[in-house]
This record gives structure tokens, C-alpha cells and sequence, in this order.
């Protein structure tokens, strides 16, 4: 176990290395300049070039990338370009936000996914299975920003249910968690169905019949278990995939998180910001994967952590 | 009082109990299933009854309705598209085929209990044994938690399950077939049911565990007093376990007859079909040995597959699959390598064809098969072709059976199009088939019409050895009996060599010239079929042939044969391996193990 855990954290940090060095390049390669941006359009040649030099942006390639590494092994991201504050202040002081969103819409995903996927797989053929099918098809092809403006506009501006943005109380995580969350369980509600009409043909549903076992035993106790693991998998890789509507939902709903500061650090260049936030994501990706695989050992004793 | 003369009292019944004894009745039964072309019988007016104590065996080959009356019987039949259309079913003076959901769950486990075929998938495999028998108690009695715990363990140790404490705590993945197995009747019989209907409880078990757990069962039987429906295809099982016999074919009842009236004198044309077609020991006709070259030859081949673990992914253990294993196939013979699940003899027919790595030499046709570079392997691979154990899923669902038989042809470059569906159509003809059907697509032919195209695929480039791994354990005997026939049809026509590996002694005994016995990856007795089966030495040899159950009620087996169950594992660590077994010859090439 010990062994198991060490051998994935030395994989991670190869992972990283990897993201950081793809990233690094894909920005270097950018023809927007970062130096254009900070100096401002009435800059001369001469200020311009103090500021490159200043920055280190004039040595070649692979030394600005040395110098990046250098200090990110001491925990160091760099400075904003613009707003001089230390990049990992600001997304210390950003993160928990996004944190909280994306815990809120996991737990609404894997809420709403799993009891749908659940109560279709028990109705298979039915009229409700039917509908609750092509509602999960509904959701898992809108577009966020639409769904968003959409709860928005019926929740907020018309029921006045919940504030229309913001930050700060469990009213105001509702919509944009709801937001993230009812793409993803259209994702989770159709794999749900599909791995639960398989466990309950399995032959051990069958014994667990045969033994006179109620049918909620039979499908929460024995079926649904077995039909959960794959989707366990899933929630590792769905962090990633939450990191690209993130950025879209804080903009909507105002959320004072790492998306929103991604989003204005890209239309400013602010290099630094890309490449921190681009790692920290990376991060929560990788981090999510293990735990995933984690917890499956946990749940089924077959698996073993090697 | 040994097991056998416990039948054998049981048999002459003590005092035969009247109709209304009956502990269980069935009458006019009928069972639908629906389809798009309206209802379609899947048992038509059955009608039996069960008396206390007693053992009744249902009959027949798939599709012939044995498993859906089970599930009838226990109120399990899948939903919505199968039900029961007509007749009833009384458990003493209550009528099942009526009963609401909820109280048929009082009498599902606790008076009517069930065990399935397949103990491997049959118990869920994310909970404890100890937690799915007590759940089971726990359905049913009003116990706490640590009676149900006690009861469960009382429960595992009358099934004679070793270390039963450990066990409870133990997952399915941990035990081997044959005690899932013993878990499953433990289960079923943890609260003492009326009626055990046990489908196929060990055709998916060795041999030698088959005969233990149909010793277990007639043990528990005999201290209960519960009657058994017993649903099987093989008859051996039927000789050996049944008061009474019900023969099915196609949903109806084709025969219903005391045991040794049934094997003595049956009625039915089909039931004497079905008991001609069964495969018994002391039938086959061994031919004298031929002195050709061999067209494969072994020489102390060993298979291992490494385990790894720690920080580095060392390797820490190996399985030790084959272990110096030598003989030879001759040209136009049948040699069979028998032994148990595990025991490495289909791990040897995957090195032969190359698809595990192996050590020590494998020559085919004087060929050595580590030496050969890509394009001569391409060339061996026409000379050796294989048929697998399970026709449906060996062929493609989506390419007719023409385009699959050609395939082979199409691979060597073989011949042109119009040349290559002709050889397919003649193939056809071969192996009992017609060309018009060469259009068609797996799931339009029977499972052993599907087997005799594998075969015709396998003859297609002409080989000089196929080998076939399980190729009719999982046919019905009728049909099984049929392609043997085709296959020593097509031996005598092409003078093509066998290497036939199998589990079931009987069939092994039927077809074979020459047998090798395998236990733990080794070989521990060779020799011509009359000298395993006719002089078997080795210890594990006679275990294996008198575990066989015989087709005839009026065979007593030997007393105190009682295997000991669970094989050994082939796992050791690094550098360790087992001990090496030392072959004799006992006279006239019959090799045998030198045991301590």
C-alpha cells in the first residue's frame, strides 16, 4: 500500500512535469505578447524592452522555463504580470470557492445521476425511462452558459428563489452548482442505467431473490454496490472535465473562483496566472484519479492496490 | 453407515408415502414466454409431485424447460416477458402460482430454497460470506445479528467447509469454485427448507468436487429428510442421485419413471436416444499405435507467468502454469492431456500455437517453434489450427459463416475468390452442413452447428494437428456424441492428429489412442487409453476415473473414495518451484509418477 502510494505520487509529479512543460511552450509559442499588454499601446520601443528584460522574457526558451521550474519546486508560481501580487496568493485566496462549487456540483450530479439512472434501470422500457433517457440526453448536450442564464432567468429573476450572483451563502451556490452538476448527470444517469441493468441480471441479484430478500435490499444491498464501481472511476476523470465549465459557470454567475481569474488572466496574457492555475487544475485532476482508484478497493475487495 | 448404502435404503424407500404426502405438487403447468410473434410455450402441462425425503431429477438437454420450471417453481421467473400461463403449483396446501410478491418472499429461502450452476458468479462478490448467510437468516427468522452470525457458522460447518470461521470473513474471489459451491448449499439450507431445487449444481465444478459436493448433499438429505428436484444434463448424475426421473424435451414431459426403470427399460424413443448418446467409460476402442514421425513433439516445456509486487514492480512470485512437460503427437492420432481446471493442459495448447511464451522446445513439424522467424511462425500456424470450447463466441456475429471458413484461405493467400468459396462450400459438406447455408450468420445455426463450423474453419488450410481445447464440454450429449463422430470421420479421412484436451473422463475414454494426465502442470501418468483406463497407477489417475459418475443405478462405487477437494496452488515465490514429478515406465511406454 505504502509502495503503491509512493510509486502514484512519483507518477503525479511526472504529470505535472509534463503539464507545466506543454503549457510553458504552447504560451512562449502565443503570438500575443504579454510585454505589449503590460506596457500599454503609447509605450515606446526602449520601455517596452526594459520591461522584457525585466522580466526575463528577452533569454531564450528553455532558461525561462529553467528559471519557472526552479521555482516551482520551492512552491514559488511567479508574480502577476499585471497586478504584481504573488500568483499563489492569489489562487490561495481564490481556491476555496471553486473548491466549494465543485464539491456542490459533484454532490448534485451524482444525486440527481445516480437516482435517475437507478429508478430508469428499475422502469427499463417504461414511458418514465423513456423520458428520463431523453432529458439526460437534453442536458448532456446544452451548452452550460445557456442552462446557467436559463436557471438564472427562471430562478433568480423570475421566482426570486435565489440571488442572481455572488458569493457568500448556501443560497448562492445552488444555481451555479446545479449548473456544472445537471450536465454532468446526464452523464452519470445514463452510465447508472446501463451498469445497473447489467448487475441486475447477475446471477448473485438472482440469489439474492431466491433468498426471500425484499426488493430494496436487493437492489440497494446487493445491486447497487456492484453497479456503483465503474462510475467511481468516472468521478476522478470528471474533475477535469469540470474545470473547463467552471471557468464558463463563475463567469455567469459572477463566482469569485480560479475560473473567473484563468478567464481575465488570459485576455491579458498574465502568463504567470495561465501556467498557475493551468498547474493547480492539473493537480486537482491527478488528485481526483487517486482517490478514485482509492476508494474502489474499499468498495471491492477484488481489487488490489499494486 | 456408508453414503452409498444410504441411497441404496433410500431407493427401496422405507415406506412409500401416499399421493397426499406430497410436499410439493405440480399440475398442468405452463410457462410462456411473450414475443413479438405472440406466446411462446416454454413448458407445456407438466405435472409431477414431490414427497418428502425424496429425490427427483429433471432431465434434458438445453432448451427442454427444466431450468424455467425451477424458476416457476420458486415465483423467479424474469419479468415481464415470461409467466405462467396455465396449471398450478402447491407447496403442501398453498398455491404459489397465486401469491402476491410479499408472501412468496416468505417462502423463497425459507421453505423452498434454491442453488444455481454457477457458484462462481452466484454469490455477490463485494460481501463477506458470513454477511450474505446471515442475511439470508436474517430474511427470514427474527434472530439479532450475532444468533444469525452463529446459526451461518453452523451452517458452514454442515457443509463440511474447512476453516469455516476464517471463511465468514472471507470474499468469494478467495475461495475456489467448489467451496463457493459448498456457501451456496450452506445458504439454501441454512433454514432447513422443505424443498431444495438444485439446477445444475455441478456441472461447472471438477470431477472430483462434483462427487464431493453429490456426496454433501445426499448427507444433508438424509439428516433432514428435505426433498430435492435435482435438474441436470448429465445422466451419470441422474443414476447415482435420483429416486425418481423426469426426462424433458422442448417444454413437455417425455418420460416419468423410478430410476432403475428408467435406465432399464425406457419408454420413450427419445429417452433411449438420450441414454445411447451418453458417453461411458469401457466403450472407447483404442487402435494400435502408430509408428509415424511425430507432427508435434514437447521436450520439457515450462510455462511460467511472473506475479509482481513492491515498490519497483519486481517479480515476486511465478505461477508455475507447465512444468517439464515432454511427449509427442503422432501423425493421425488422438492424444488427449485430461486433468482439472488449472492444472496448465490449455496453458500447453496456448504455447503450441504461440500465444505464451515458453521454455524448453516445442518443435511442429520438425520445426523448433522459438527458433522460427515471423514469416516461418505464419507458416507453422497452417499446420497446427485450433477449436475452442464455446462456438458462439469463437466465430464473428457479423460475417457469415462462409466469409469465416474462407478466412484461413484469405490469411495465406490461398487460392482466388471463386476457388476459396468452393473449398468453403465442400467444407461444409464436410462437417454435415449445406453450402446454401454458407450465407448465413452464427446466430441462425444450433450450438453444435456452430461447433462443426468451427471445425470446418479449422480444416480449411489442411493441418496436420487441430487442437481441441473443451470442444464439446459445453454441447448436449446427443449432439456431443455427433461431433465426435464427425471428428474421428475427418481423422480417418485426412489422417489429421488430435490433441484433445478435456475434463470429462468419458469422453476422453471414448475418443482417445494415447491420454496424458495432468495435475499442478505436470504430467504424473502417460499411456495408451487402455492403460490409463484399463491399469490406471497413479493415485491422482484413479481419483480422477472413480469420481466419474457412472450411467447406471445398480453401480456401486468403491467405499472410501473420498477425495480430498481443493488442489494444491501453483504459485511460489521467486526462485522456488514445485518439486519436479519423476516418470517410470511401468512396461510398454505407460509412464507413470513416482509417488512418495
Amino acid at each position: 500500500m505504502a509502495a503503491y502510494l509512493i510509486r502514484r505520487l512519483l507518477v503525479s509529479a511526472l504529470i505535472l512535469l509534463g503539464v507545466s512543460f506543454i503549457t510553458f511552450v504552447l504560451l512562449y509559442v502565443l503570438p500575443a505578447d504579454p510585454v505589449r499588454q503590460i506596457a500599454g499601446r503609447s509605450a515606446t520601443a526602449e520601455t517596452v524592452e526594459n520591461i522584457r528584460r525585466e522580466l526575463g522574457l528577452d533569454r531564450p526558451f528553455l532558461i525561462q522555463y529553467g528559471r519557472y521550474l526552479a521555482g516551482l519546486v520551492q512552491g514559488d508560481l511567479g508574480r502577476s504580470y499585471l497586478q504584481k501580487t504573488e500568483v499563489a496568493e492569489l489562487i490561495a485566496s481564490r481556491l476555496p470557492a471553486t473548491l466549494l462549487l465543485m464539491l456542490g456540483a459533484i454532490a448534485a450530479e451524482l444525486a440527481l445521476g445516480l437516482t435517475l439512472g437507478i429508478v430508469a434501470a428499475l422502469k427499463r422500457g417504461t414511458m418514465l425511462d423513456q423520458t428520463l433517457m431523453m432529458t439526460s440526453f437534453v442536458t448532456v448536450s446544452a451548452p452550460q452558459f445557456v442552462v446557467g442564464l436559463l436557471l438564472l432567468y427562471v430562478f433568480a429573476v423570475k421566482l426570486g428563489w435565489f440571488p442572481i450572483g455572488g458569493y457568500g451563502s448556501f443560497a448562492h451556490l445552488v444555481l451555479p452548482a446545479l449548473t456544472l452538476g445537471i450536465l454532468g448527470s446526464g452523464w452519470y444517469s445514463r452510465m447508472m442505467r446501463s451498469s445497473m441493468i447489467e448487475v441486475l441480471r447477475a446471477d448473485y441479484v438472482r440469489t439474492a431473490r431466491a433468498k426471500g430478500l425484499g426488493r430494496a435490499r436487493v437492489v440497494l444491498g446487493h445491486a447497487l454496490p456492484n453497479a456503483i464501481l465503474p462510475i467511481i472511476a468516472m468521478i476522478g476523470i470528471d474533475i477535469g472535465i469540470f474545470m473547463g465549465g467552471i471557468v464558463v459557470v463563475e463567469s455567469v454567475f459572477g463566482w469569485p473562483g480560479i475560473g473567473q481569474l484563468a478567464w481575465q488572466a488570459i485576455q491579458r496574457v498574465d502568463i504567470p496566472i495561465i501556467m498557475g492555475v493551468t498547474l493547480v487544475s492539473a493537480f486537482a485532476i491527478v488528485l481526483g484519479n487517486l482517490l478514485a482508484d482509492l476508494v474502489a478497493p474499499l468498495i471491492d475487495p477484488r481489487i488490489k492496490l499494486k | 453407515m456408508t453414503p452409498a448404502a444410504g441411497i441404496m435404503q433410500s431407493r427401496s424407500g422405507a415406506a412409500p408415502a401416499p399421493e397426499d404426502a406430497a410436499v410439493l405438487s405440480v399440475r398442468g403447468l405452463c410457462v410462456s414466454v411473450r414475443t413479438e410473434a405472440g406466446l411462446r410455450p416454454l413448458v407445456r402441462d407438466l405435472s409431477f409431485s414431490l414427497r418428502r425425503g425424496e429425490t427427483l431429477c429433471i432431465a434434458g438437454e438445453s432448451g427442454s424447460g427444466k431450468s424455467i420450471t425451477s424458476l416457476a417453481i420458486m415465483g423467479l421467473l424474469p419479468p415481464p416477458a415470461v409467466r405462467v400461463t396455465g396449471g398450478s403449483i402447491r407447496l403442501h396446501d398453498t398455491e404459489l402460482t397465486a401469491l402476491p410478491e410479499a408472501r412468496m418472499r416468505g417462502i423463497r429461502g425459507e421453505r423452498v430454497a434454491m442453488i444455481f450452476q454457477e457458484p462462481m458468479t452466484s454469490l455477490n462478490p463485494v460481501m463477506t460470506i458470513g454477511t450474505q448467510l446471515a442475511e439470508a437468516i436474517r430474511a427470514h427468522a427474527q434472530v439479532g445479528r450475532a444468533e444469525a452470525r452463529s446459526r451461518a457458522l453452523a451452517a458452514l460447518r454442515a457443509v463440511r467447509l474447512s476453516q469455516p470461521e476464517r471463511r465468514m470473513g472471507q470474499y468469494p474471489h478467495e475461495l475456489s469454485g467448489g467451496m463457493r459451491q459448498r456457501v451456496m448449499i450452506a445458504m439454501a439450507l441454512a433454514l432447513r427448507p422443505e424443498v431444495l431445487i438444485a439446477d445444475e449444481p455441478t456441472t461447472a465444478l471438477d470431477v472430483t468436487v462434483q462427487r464431493e459436493v453429490l456426496d454433501l448433499l445426499r448427507d444433508l438429505q438424509r439428516d433432514t429428510g428435505m426433498a430435492i428436484i435435482l435438474i441436470t444434463h448429465d445422466m451419470g448424475v441422474v443414476a447415482e442421485m435420483a429416486d425418481r426421473v423426469i426426462v424433458m424435451r422442448n417444454g413437455s414431459m417425455v418420460e416419468e419413471a423410478p430410476v432403475e426403470r428408467l435406465f432399464s427399460d425406457p419408454q420413450a424413443d427419445y429417452t433411449r436416444d438420450l441414454l445411447a448418446a451418453v458417453p461411458r467409460m469401457g466403450q472407447g476402442a483404442g487402435r494400435p499405435a502408430v509408428a509415424d514421425a511425430p507432427v508435434a513433439r514437447l521436450s520439457d516445456v515450462v510455462v511460467r507467468f511472473p506475479l509482481k509486487g513492491g515498490l519497483l514492480g519486481r517479480t515476486t512470485h511465478h505461477v508455475h502454469a507447465v512444468e517439464q512437460v515432454s511427449f509427442d503427437i503422432r501423425r493421425g492420432e488422438t492424444f488427449a492431456l485430461v486433468g482439472e481446471s488449472g492444472c496448465g493442459k490449455s496453458t500447453i495448447a496456448k504455447a503450441m500455437v504461440g500465444l505464451v511464451p515458453h521454455q524448453g522446445r516445442i518443435e511442429v513439424a520438425g520445426e523448433t517453434l522459438s527458433a522460427v522467424d515471423p514469416g516461418g511462425m505464419k507458416q507453422l500456424r497452417r499446420r497446427i489450427q485450433m477449436v475452442f470450447q464455446d462456438p458462439m463466441a469463437a466465430l464473428d456475429p457479423r460475417m457469415t459463416v462462409g466469409d469465416q471458413i474462407a478466412e484461413p484461405l484469405v490469411i495465406h493467400g490461398i487460392g482466388d475468390a471463386a476457388g476459396r468459396r468452393a473449398r468453403a462450400a465442400d467444407l461444409m459438406q464436410r462437417v454435415g452442413l449445406t453450402a446454401d447455408q454458407l450465407a448465413r450468420y452464427p446466430h441462425e445455426f444450433s450450438g453444435g452447428q456452430r461447433q462443426r463450423i468451427c471445425i470446418a474453419r479449422a480444416l480449411a488450410l489442411q493441418p496436420d494437428l487441430i487442437i481441441a481445447d473443451e470442444s464439446v464440454s459445453a454441447l448436449d450429449v446427443s449432439v456431443q456424441a455427433r461431433v465426435l463422430e464427425l471428428l474421428r470421420t475427418l481423422q480417418k479421412e485426412f489422417g489429421i492428429a488430435f490433441l484433445f484436451i478435456s475434463h470429462d473422463m468419458a469422453v476422453v475414454e471414448n475418443i482417445s489412442d494415447r491420454v496424458a494426465v495432468m495435475y499442478l502442470g505436470q504430467i504424473v501418468e502417460m499411456g495408451t487409453r487402455a492403460q490409463i483406463f484399463g491399469n490406471p497407477q497413479h493415485s491422482y489417475t484413479r481419483r480422477l476415473i472413480q469420481a466419474v459418475p457412472v450411467p447406471d443405478p445398480g453401480h456401486r462405487r468403491p467405499p472410501g473414495v473420498r477425495p480430498t477437494g481443493d488442489v494444491p496452488s501453483p504459485v511460489h515465490p521467486a526462485g522456488s518451484g514445485p518439486a519436479r514429478v519423476r516418470l517410470v515406465d511401468r512396461g510398454a511406454g505407460h509412464m507413470v509418477a513416482v509417488e512418495d
